[in-house]
């Protein structure tokens, strides 16, 4: 009897170490994790492609979901020596300004392109939140293509966020400052006399992508938050928070917090471009940077605009209205029908949901609770649909399923709760690994919500993974949302700080992903197209060094004939005609970067030589087999020198070329 | 009771063993989408916004369907869509019946598939020679180890003495050099 106990003990353990063996390892039992879930196997595509704000490193990462593999980083809002963005000539003005070359800025905010409230996998587009820009990545190319800078904004932090059929990205302005054209020399204690806030609607066009900024509507000296677009019923609106209607300008973590209620802003753009058309708005002067990115030419060119349309409501009636918001309300987001709108207020003990067809009664019925700045104010409880009791602490955004489900983001207590529209009644609460800031599930702002997951962009990594010193990488978490219980699958690090982020299928994408650019189709002024077109130009001071690359040399591969005092232009041409067969550039001694030059490209580096002698030059991406035999070498002579220019490739040079230099 | 002790494990443990493998299959497909990348090798990577490869040029060529079979037999197919840089001479289905009766059937023979590697090899380098980097009387090194002959007359290259080129064709990863004879290692 014993000894047959003893036998099925032995099977029991047996039978517990086999399954133990099966757990993927380091999945901790107490997060439940489910790591099968979100593994991928090699050679596999990943779901969704995940577009990840990078926060303070100011670029946009492009991650595979479930697995959480890092795919891209694309370069924005700050310069990236790894690919040359904003040191070869023909990227620098992408990152031009009004206040000249800025080298590094803040991405917070991600919105992909709409057609009829379906991601439609055109472009992406991002926000400067510093230095107050929209960016727009095409995504057959995954690259920047286009930058504008809004005037009369400072921290664009409500921003981009982007209307159902792309009609318009917004950008609304956290501080409110004295306008541009106006003397911005003020006392900062004459802040609600002298200080105004704006949102700015920036076209898109349909073909092209191309930007504009269309109006700015004026509005009180607050500060704008987050936004999202009306859809289906309420496409025609944005909803903007706001904070700061106390209108403090110092200790604001006190001064801004005084009043019961902020606001939601609700703007009917609809009409405001019909005072447009009517001609009820002003043109002010200001500058600002408009900078695009041709593909033909692989060159920016950057210009100064002078102008911009403003609206002011008190000329356009029924154009803006304030619903108040519990508590300094952040996240302002609308569920997929476009009836509800939920505000979150940072400090607030509830989570107020808004009725989009309640606010058309109430502005029909004028049921208004006073005014703010001459502008009506809704009555809370006519607009209001019903508040989510007791939900959690600190809540910040809100995404959706398409199953009539909200997730909600709290950064206090640390965890995500899903609740649902009809009843307001909590339904599921899980932890984050800490202090959960933005979430997102797939297609979670849009009118087609594709679900299955929801992705925690955490703001304290603290314990999570190994330590690195001081500096962690930031920690995003998965979860599976197929069930009634939301269950964590997996962490994985992030670059910079991720903010917002959107997810889109990935057959939406890739068929349309481009593979190398067509050489016959580069019209870059300094191009050349095949070895015939290599060569060597003195212009004045400058050396302008036509040079092709191919697997696995650069032509010319010898050059001669610079002098100290010369700037050298590289114009490198990467001839390749195949997928994933960039070459790089880099001459020793260069101050700005390198090169990394994509299959039918040509980029520019500039370089100043410092010194006499003779400098290599290699290619810095592993190309082929004789990627290590891809190199030459350039001569620098003293100033005055009579050393001529000359260059070659596969020969020598004749020997009375090679005169020193007396 | 030992034997039954023994049975009962190995029960135990290929049942739970089991139970573990039918998880990973399951997961598997719900996790990723049906898109395959390229397991099945470099050759066979999906890409037709590139400009043809050696392999996709051989088995282009009407004229080279001895060769694209020798390739295969040689499990060299792969190796020649890699970045390369590769110069290929490559063989005309005519030159391949040049030689004595037998020789190409002999080689396809799985035994003697490292002979046919050796063959096969001896038709490639790693760089890229366009016809007029060719210089008369200089020697390439070849990827089987051996060297091969160059001279260059009346605007005539011929290899080893023995076979000429006939075309020249560029591809993405490198040249392709058609020859009208199959060089033999020495």
């Amino acid at each position: 009897m014993k000894s047959l106990f003893k036998v099925f003990m032995c099977i029991a353990l047996i039978g517990f170490v086999a399954l133990q063996g099966c757990k993927p390892k380091g999945v901790q039992a107490s997060a439940g994790g489910d790591a099968s879930k979100a593994y991928v196997a090699p050679g596999k595509y990943d779901e969704f492609y995940d577009f990840v704000s990078g926060g303070f490193s100011g670029q946009m990462a492009v991650y595979g979901l479930p697995s959480g593999r890092l795919l891209r980083v694309i370069p924005v809002f700050s310069v990236d020596p790894e690919k040359g963005y904003g040191y070869s000539e023909e990227t620098k003005p992408m990152l031009n300004t009004s206040h000249g070359f800025v080298p590094w800025d803040d991405l917070h905010h991600i919105a992909l392109s709409e057609t009829d409230g379906i991601q439609d996998g055109r472009w992406v587009f991002g926000n400067g939140n510093n230095t107050p820009r929209i960016a727009r990545i095409d995504l057959k190319t995954f690259r920047t293509a286009e930058i504008i800078e809004i005037p009369n904004s400072a921290g664009n932090h409500s921003s981009p966020f982007i209307t159902e059929n792309s009609e318009y990205v917004i950008a609304g302005t956290r501080f409110s400052i004295p306008m541009d054209n106006t003397n911005g020399d003020v006392a900062i204690n004459t802040y609600k006399q002298n200080f105004k806030g704006t949102v700015s609607f920036i076209s898109v066009d349909k073909t092209s992508g191309r930007l504009g900024i269309a109006f700015q509507i004026l509005t009180p000296g607050i500060n704008f938050d987050l936004a999202r677009a009306g859809k289906g019923k309420s496409h025609g609106w944005m909803f903007f928070s706001c904070y700061n209607s106390e209108k403090a300008n110092t200790l604001l973590e006190v001064n801004a917090s005084q009043k019961d209620k902020d606001f939601i802003m609700a703007v009917n753009w609809k009409k405001a471009e019909e005072y447009v058309k009517a001609g009820k708005g002003t043109k002010k002067a200001v500058k600002f940077a408009h900078n695009i990115y041709d593909e033909n030419k692989h060159m920016a060119s950057s210009e100064i605009e002078n102008e911009v349309l403003m609206l002011d409501p008190k000329d356009c009636p029924d154009m803006v209205y304030f619903m108040p918001c519990p508590k300094s309300p952040h996240g302002c987001d609308t569920d997929p029908t476009g009836e509800y709108i939920v505000g979150s207020g940072k400090l607030a003990a509830v989570i107020p949901v808004f009725s989009f067809t309640k606010i058309q009664k109430a502005i029909a019925d004028k049921t208004y609770d006073g005014e703010y700045d001459g502008i009506p104010v809704l009555k809370y409880e006519a607009v209001l649909y019903g508040e989510v009791q007791k939900p959690g602490l600190g809540p910040l955004h809100t995404e959706f399923d398409a199953n009539g489900n909200a997730y909600t983001s709290f950064f206090i207590s640390s965890e995500i709760v899903k609740w649902r529209l009809s009843d307001l009644k909590v339904l599921d609460r899980v932890p984050t690994y800490y202090s959960v800031g933005h979430l997102s599930v797939p297609g979670g702002p849009t009118k087609k919500p594709w679900g299955k997951y929801v992705i925690a962009y955490n703001k304290i990594t603290k314990d999570r993974y190994l330590p690195t010193g001081p500096e962690l990488a930031q920690s995003a978490q998965i979860y599976d949302i197929s069930g009634d219980k939301m269950k964590l699958i997996l962490d994985f690090p992030t670059i910079g700080e991720p903010h917002y982020a959107e997810a889109i299928p990935a057959d939406i994408l890739m068929k349309n992903s481009q593979k190398i650019y067509k050489i016959e189709d580069n019209q870059n002024p300094w191009v050349a197209k095949g070895d015939k077109y290599a060569r060597v130009e003195r212009k004045g001071n400058e050396v302008h060094v036509y040079i092709t690359a191919i697997r696995s040399h650069f032509n010319p591969d010898n050059i001669e004939g610079v002098k100290l005092g010369d700037i050298v232009y590289f114009h490198v041409t990467n001839l390749e005609q195949d997928w994933d067969i960039p070459h790089g550039f880099a001459v020793k001694g260069a101050n700005n970067a390198e090169l990394l030059i994509m299959p039918g490209e040509t980029q520019t580096l500039a370089w100043k030589p410092d010194r006499t002698g003779v400098f290599p030059i290699y290619c810095t991406d592993f190309c082929s087999a004789l990627h290590q035999e891809m190199q030459g070498y350039i001569r620098v002579s003293i100033a005055g020198s009579n050393v001529p220019i000359a260059f070659s490739m596969g020969k020598t040079q004749p020997i009375d070329s090679n005169v020193v230099n007396k | 009771m030992n034997n039954i002790f023994q049975k009962a494990v190995i029960i135990t443990a290929t049942v739970f063993l089991l139970a573990c493998n039918n998880t990973t299959t399951e997961s598997k497909t719900d996790s990723a989408t049906a898109e395959t990348s390229s397991n099945a090798g470099q050759a066979n990577v999906k890409d037709d916004a590139s400009m043809k490869d050696i392999v996709k040029i051989a088995i282009g060529s009407a004229d080279h369907t001895t060769l694209i079979s020798a390739l295969q037999q040689a499990e060299l197919v792969d190796v020649l869509a890699n970045p390369g840089p590769f110069t290929v001479f490559a063989p005309t289905n005519a030159a391949f019946d040049k030689l004595p009766v037998g020789t190409v059937d002999g080689l396809m023979k799985p035994e003697k598939k490292t002979d046919l590697q050796n063959i096969l090899q001896y038709h490639v380098t790693t760089s890229s020679l366009k016809a007029d980097f060719f210089t008369d009387g200089m020697t390439i090194g070849m990827v089987n180890g051996g060297t091969v002959t160059v001279s260059v007359k009346d605007g005539k290259i011929v290899l080893n003495n023995s076979a000429t080129i006939v075309a020249s064709i560029p591809a993405s990863n490198g040249m392709v050099h058609v020859i009208d004879g199959v060089l033999l290692p020495k």
